[in-house]
């Protein structure tokens, strides 16, 4: 048989079939469908009705209520109450309100596993690709073809190997590694093709760590942000109650697989920030050094998780941020939160100057309005699209966790490197 | 074939600017009325039905929400032209019944000039703004993007719901 992508051996399993080939169109068994407040309830049940259909397999179905909680206003309230009506309704088994983005809660509730074909109700649905699992995003509408027939078409795509060599430094991210990728090839760069990261670098991160990279391959555009299950994806699995008999022989491109090959060098990186207005005006973050910011957020599935929260801390120990900066932290999940209550992580940003707020998407999406007033942000987040965080005056600042740690204790984008030199005891 | 008026904008528009978060929790006629405000004010008022929207790369970046989508389908347009979409907004489009046109030299196609589409032969002939009676022969004509023939279908029965809609009714029937 000829030779393989894991992304072609994705598909191949969920069509049913031993091979696919790169542009063939099928049609796949969906594994699991996730959505949220906003892309499903709200707009599936009265497409639902209308067409007068039942969904294909409750147990397939996750529903995460992460987009307007806390609810803030009448309007939240409504579309809350419609998702919690629906889900009690059709007594839906798979809910989780209020407890943090569905992207991180998918993985850490168990349902995700290597070879699984899943889709999700949001763009940042490529973050399942981390587990192995070919995860992509759809609109509403899509979702609701999904939900009634539990298939979904796809076209194979083409895959390009990110390959990273050597080690990460000290206070240099995933979230670095993929802003340096998004800022070479561009917001649409990957033109929804397969991504697949590989190399000694993208071996040695943590599950979280992984999840940024999968999590950001949406700002290239890809379709999919693929890893190869290995020993540290059993690990997470192992802790989060899955016990799953993944063949890791099989889940990897074939030696010889058509794919186009991209080689960066991980120890040589450094800290990267992308400027405003898009993910892809990506400098090196000494280009950027001085620029003055009011506030620094640490929030969302693709910056707040707990590795995150403990490499802001990392920075921020001992030390208070600059009094002119507000400095937000929006866990990614509770759990992460709890995690990071236990450990300390969490008094040691409060401690800093950190407020805390709810473990929901929060001012990433902009749905909240949330960043109003503000004039320079700089932000764990995956988008700075004029106008996302809220208001179309404000500048966003992409950077890791420790950059923008860095950015609130000076007051204005910082090289964390030098923070951490001299957190050191 | 129907002549369409081509309205330009430019690379790498978000949904974000399409359809902007603030206004999300509102209705689609709501939002509509802000599309593409942060990029282009007043733009969104001047489209009329039938209208394209003809783009640099990168169209519709960003994120899955379809009202991105649906807020052109809204304002009569019916299609957006431009060398490269973002894959999710592409099937976006067809499951709202938008045609996404992938045109290698959308570019050259000159604001407020008319467009036939084939979606047949996988053509666009462009017309000179006052030729709009098919008196005059096209100025241009540009190859795009062959459309899958089952996505076609998807746009011109209006999207994927009213197709699900009819296989379901078509099941039960027989």
């Amino acid at each position: 048989m000829a030779p393989q992508t894991l992304a072609q051996k994705l598909i191949a399993r969920a069509c049913g079939r031993q091979h696919v080939a790169v542009d063939e169109i099928v049609t796949c068994a969906v594994d699991l469908a996730m959505f949220h407040d906003s892309s499903g309830p709200r707009r599936l049940k009265p497409m639902l009705e209308k067409i007068g259909a039942q969904i294909w397999d409750k147990s397939k179905v996750v529903l995460v209520m992460d987009h307007y909680v806390p609810e803030e206003d009448d309007d939240s309230r409504k579309i809350l109450k419609i998702a919690r009506d629906w889900a009690a309704e059709q007594q839906l088994p798979n809910v989780y309100d209020s407890i943090g983005i569905c992207h991180v809660v998918l993985p850490q509730q168990g349902h995700l596993r290597p070879g699984m074909f899943c889709v999700g109700g949001d763009s940042h649905s490529p973050t399942g690709g981390a587990f192995g699992a070919y995860m992509f995003g759809i609109g509403s509408t899509e979702m609701l073809g999904v939900v009634v027939t539990g298939e979904i078409w796809v076209k194979t795509p083409p895959t390009t190997a990110m390959d990273w060599s050597g080690r990460l430094p000290a206070g240099v991210t995933a979230k670095d590694m993929m802003l340096h990728m998004i800022g070479q090839y561009g917001t649409n760069g990957a033109n929804y093709g397969a991504v697949e990261y590989t190399g000694e670098a993208v071996k040695a991160l943590s599950m979280q760590e992984r999840m940024t990279l999968s999590n950001m391959s949406a700002e290239m555009g890809a379709q999919v942000g693929l890893i190869a299950p290995d020993q540290t994806t059993i690990d997470y699995l192992k802790s989060v109650g899955v016990q799953a008999d993944v063949d890791l022989e099989h889940w990897r491109t074939d030696e010889d697989a058509r794919r186009e090959v991209r080689s960066f060098d991980a120890a040589a990186l450094s800290p990267m920030v992308a400027a405003p207005h898009s993910p892809d005006n990506v400098h090196a973050v000494d280009a950027l050094h001085g620029t003055p910011v009011q506030l620094a957020y640490i929030g969302a599935c693709t910056g707040a998780k707990l590795a995150d929260l403990r490499a802001a801390a990392s920075v921020l120990k001992g030390q208070r941020i600059d009094p002119h900066v507000q400095l937000m932290v929006a866990p990614a999940t509770l759990r992460d939160q709890q995690d990071a209550e236990a450990d300390g992580t969490l008094q040691i940003l409060q401690d800093a100057g950190a407020q805390l707020f709810a473990t929901s998407c929060g001012a990433c999406s902009g749905y909240g309005n949330a960043l109003k007033g503000a004039a320079n942000v700089v932000s764990t987040t995956a988008r700075n699209f004029r106008g996302r965080m809220g208001s179309a005056d404000t500048q966003v600042y992409l950077a890791s966790p420790y950059t923008v740690a860095a950015s609130a204790l000076t007051g204005h984008i910082t090289d964390p490197r030098i923070a951490l030199a001299e957190a050191k005891p | 074939m129907n002549r369409h008026r081509v309205w330009r904008v430019g690379a790498n528009i978000d949904t974000d600017a399409l359809a902007p978060g603030a206004y999300m929790k509102q209705d689609l006629s709501v939002l509509a009325a802000h599309t593409l405000e942060s990029r282009y004010p007043g733009l969104a008022a001047q489209l009329a039905p039938g209208d394209v929207l003809v783009a640099g790369p990168g169209f519709g970046i960003g994120s899955s929400r379809e009202q991105a989508v649906g807020v052109l389908v809204q304002l009569g347009v019916k299609a957006v032209i431009a060398p490269t979409f973002s894959g999710l907004y592409f099937r976006n489009a067809f499951n709202l019944g938008l045609l996404a046109i992938v045109c290698p030299q959308a570019e050259s196609i000159p604001e407020g000039s008319h467009i036939e589409i084939d979606t047949r032969r996988s053509r666009l002939h462009v017309y000179d703004a006052k030729a709009t009676d098919g008196s005059i022969d096209a100025v241009d004509s540009y190859a795009c993007q062959a459309i899958p023939p089952f996505l076609v279908e998807m746009a011109a029965a209006g999207g994927l719901l009213p197709q699900l809609q009819r296989k379901l009714a078509t099941a039960r029937q027989a």
